[in-house]
């Protein structure tokens, strides 16, 4: 077909609404960028003493130092530079940080699935259990995280507890949260008809469990396993923030901070973007094999 | 204890004191071919079964008696909420009576379960959607510990039994609803248990498919000898299949008739425009009104 055969395109129908959105994006930022690093720029050209031309102006926007706003380009900039600029254990490497990080995002992810599957099992199979323990998990979660965290950090590190599992700990804090909620929803999910043909047949307990239960929460598992491996990755990055830690996407961006490096900020952000997205669909990938194991259609 | 005694129970086996007289025409040349005394598998005396709801008591079962024999097809019949689901949960130890007393096989309900002396097929195929067919199959087996040859040998037996062979890699979706039910079916069958209780198996499906598997389910019948206890609420259905129908009636749920229906095991579909079939089906009917007058 001629007519609108490139529209038509399965490539084009599946990423041109993606791109579109990040060219508006884009144009967006940069509008934004010139705005906000304007005065700033006016007012350096203004100390200095120098003439300049509305060219000038807006140039300098793009170009700025240490701009309120960093132009795209400028962000792009820095991460390709932080990721492929240096060796990558070198302390200025984005892989290096994000390594670092995403150790700590990993182990606390895993201690937090595994907390949240064995809290989920405790409340399904006890009445008393779930009235105990549930007011108690959502409790621990109320508390925000950026006040918890250092008092974490100080008892950990009084118990000789430093570096990776603090901060692992953090992480696995948040995140088995919506693994908790998700799979007491999931384990209580199988048909009624399936839980009394198990009955007819006199299963054991543990059969009930990994014949039937298991099985019907391994949808509620990776629709929370989504959500709690970027909020580990999150607490991961947080926990760093308090520690004064020296490595990591957090510390990335507490040194940012700290120096108005605004540009180095971003390039952590992005680079935090870009492992979560990694993690979440690596998570998606096992989901989608499991799926068709299972005969999803 | 129970005054009653056995043989007294097994020729009025009816609940509620309405007389029953089990004769019908059928009946008489039919008794010639079948071997007289049957074991006993069910033997329920005196069944009360009450829930507490929020609008009140509910007496799902009111002083309920009933035996039944090795071998039989027992249809339940009768409105919603007589208790003809709630008969067959209480003997497949679903639920407990709260009142009288049970035996299934000669042991208590709860140990008849324990010893997996029935299959039990829901409205529903309530097939695993993650396992395939074959593994629906072998899941009760998995749960009694057959071995891993003798699970293979049974799916392929109660597979073709049911007329699915060639399905065993399949996953339910991928299979129609009378297809499923099959499934189901040759899942209860597949533990080779004494009792095989349906609570309307064929209720979800349409005119020709229930058609189609009622006669399957006596070629079944026939030829595995089980003794079945079946739910349903149409007529044709339980005359048809049935060598005993239990006519039962709400508020309160009792058991109003019974009534011998002794065709032929291998029986057809036409036998449903014979004159016995028709006098059977009408005394099925004349017992449901007279239950619905009882409270109106």
């Amino acid at each position: 077909m001629p007519s609108g055969g490139i529209a038509r395109h399965p490539w084009v129908e599946r990423y041109a609404p993606l791109a579109t959105t990040l060219l508006a994006l884009l144009v967006i930022w940069y509008v934004a960028a010139v705005a906000m690093n304007l005065s700033l720029v006016r007012g350096g050209f203004e100390r200095e003493e120098t003439a300049y031309t509305l060219t000038d102006l807006i140039s300098g926007t793009m170009s700025a130092e240490r701009p309120l706003l960093p132009a795209p380009h400028q962000v792009a900039y820095a991460f390709l530079d932080g990721v492929f600029g240096y060796p990558p254990l070198a302390p200025r490497s984005l892989i290096y940080h994000s390594l670092v990080t995403i150790t700590a995002t990993l182990l606390g992810f895993v201690l937090g699935a595994l907390l949240g599957i064995v809290l989920a099992l405790m409340i399904v199979h006890s009445r008393v259990l779930e009235r105990s323990l549930m007011p108690w998990i959502i409790c621990s979660q109320m508390v925000p995280i950026l006040a918890l965290a250092p008092i974490f950090i100080v008892v950990l590190g009084a118990l000789g507890l430093h570096g990776l599992l603090p901060k692992s700990i953090i992480s696995a804090y948040l995140c088995f949260f919506p693994i908790a909620i998700g799979m007491v929803k999931g384990f209580t999910s199988p048909d009624p008809l399936q839980m009394e043909l198990m009955r007819t047949w006199s299963a054991t307990p543990r059969q009930m469990l990994w014949k039937l239960r298991w099985p019907s929460a391994v949808p509620y598992l990776f629709a929370s396993l989504k959500v709690a491996i970027t909020i580990s990755l999150i607490g991961a990055i947080v926990a760093e923030l308090p520690t004064g830690a020296e490595a990591g996407i957090g510390a990335r961006l507490l040194a940012g901070s700290y120096y108005g490096q605004t540009i180095q900020i971003w390039a952590a952000l992005v680079a935090s973007a870009v492992l979560a997205s990694g993690l979440i669909g690596i998570v998606g990938l096992v989901e989608r094999g499991v799926a068709r194991r299972m005969g999803a259609h | 204890m129970l005054i009653s005694t056995e043989p007294e129970a097994r020729q009025r086996p009816e609940g509620d004191g309405a007389s029953v007289s089990p004769s019908n025409p059928a009946a008489a040349d039919a008794a010639a071919v079948q071997p007289s005394p049957k074991r006993l598998v069910v033997d329920v005396q005196n069944i009360s079964l009450t829930f507490e709801t929020a609008d009140g008591r509910l007496d799902a079962l009111s002083n309920v008696s009933l035996q039944i024999f090795d071998g039989e097809f027992v249809s339940f019949i009768g409105p919603s909420g007589c208790g003809k689901t709630t008969m067959l949960r209480v003997i497949a130890d679903l639920q407990q009576p709260s009142s009288g007393t049970l035996l299934v096989n000669g042991m208590s309900a709860e140990n008849a379960r324990l010893a997996r002396s029935y299959g039990y097929v829901f409205q529903a195929p309530a097939l695993f959607p993650w396992r395939t067919i074959e593994n629906n199959l072998k899941l009760p087996l998995e749960i009694m510990g057959f071995s891993e040859a003798d699970q293979q040998q049974r799916v392929e037996r109660y597979l073709s039994l049911v007329n699915l062979t060639g399905f065993e890699r399949k996953f339910p979706w991928q299979l129609s609803g009378g297809m499923q039910q099959r499934v189901s079916i040759a899942r209860a069958l597949s533990f080779d248990p004494a009792m095989l209780l349906m609570d309307e198996p064929f209720g979800a499906l349409d005119e020709i498919v229930r058609d189609h598997l009622n006669e399957q389910l006596l070629q079944l019948w026939k030829s595995t000898e089980k003794t079945v206890l079946f739910v349903t609420h149409s007529i044709p259905e339980a005359v048809f299949l049935s060598s005993k129908i239990v006519v039962m009636s709400p508020r309160p749920g009792r058991i109003i008739d019974i009534i011998d229906c002794d065709f032929p095991r291998d029986r057809s579909l036409e036998i449903r425009e014979t004159p016995e079939f028709l006098k059977i089906a009408q005394r099925v009917r004349t017992g449901l009104r007279a239950g619905h007058a009882y409270d109106e």
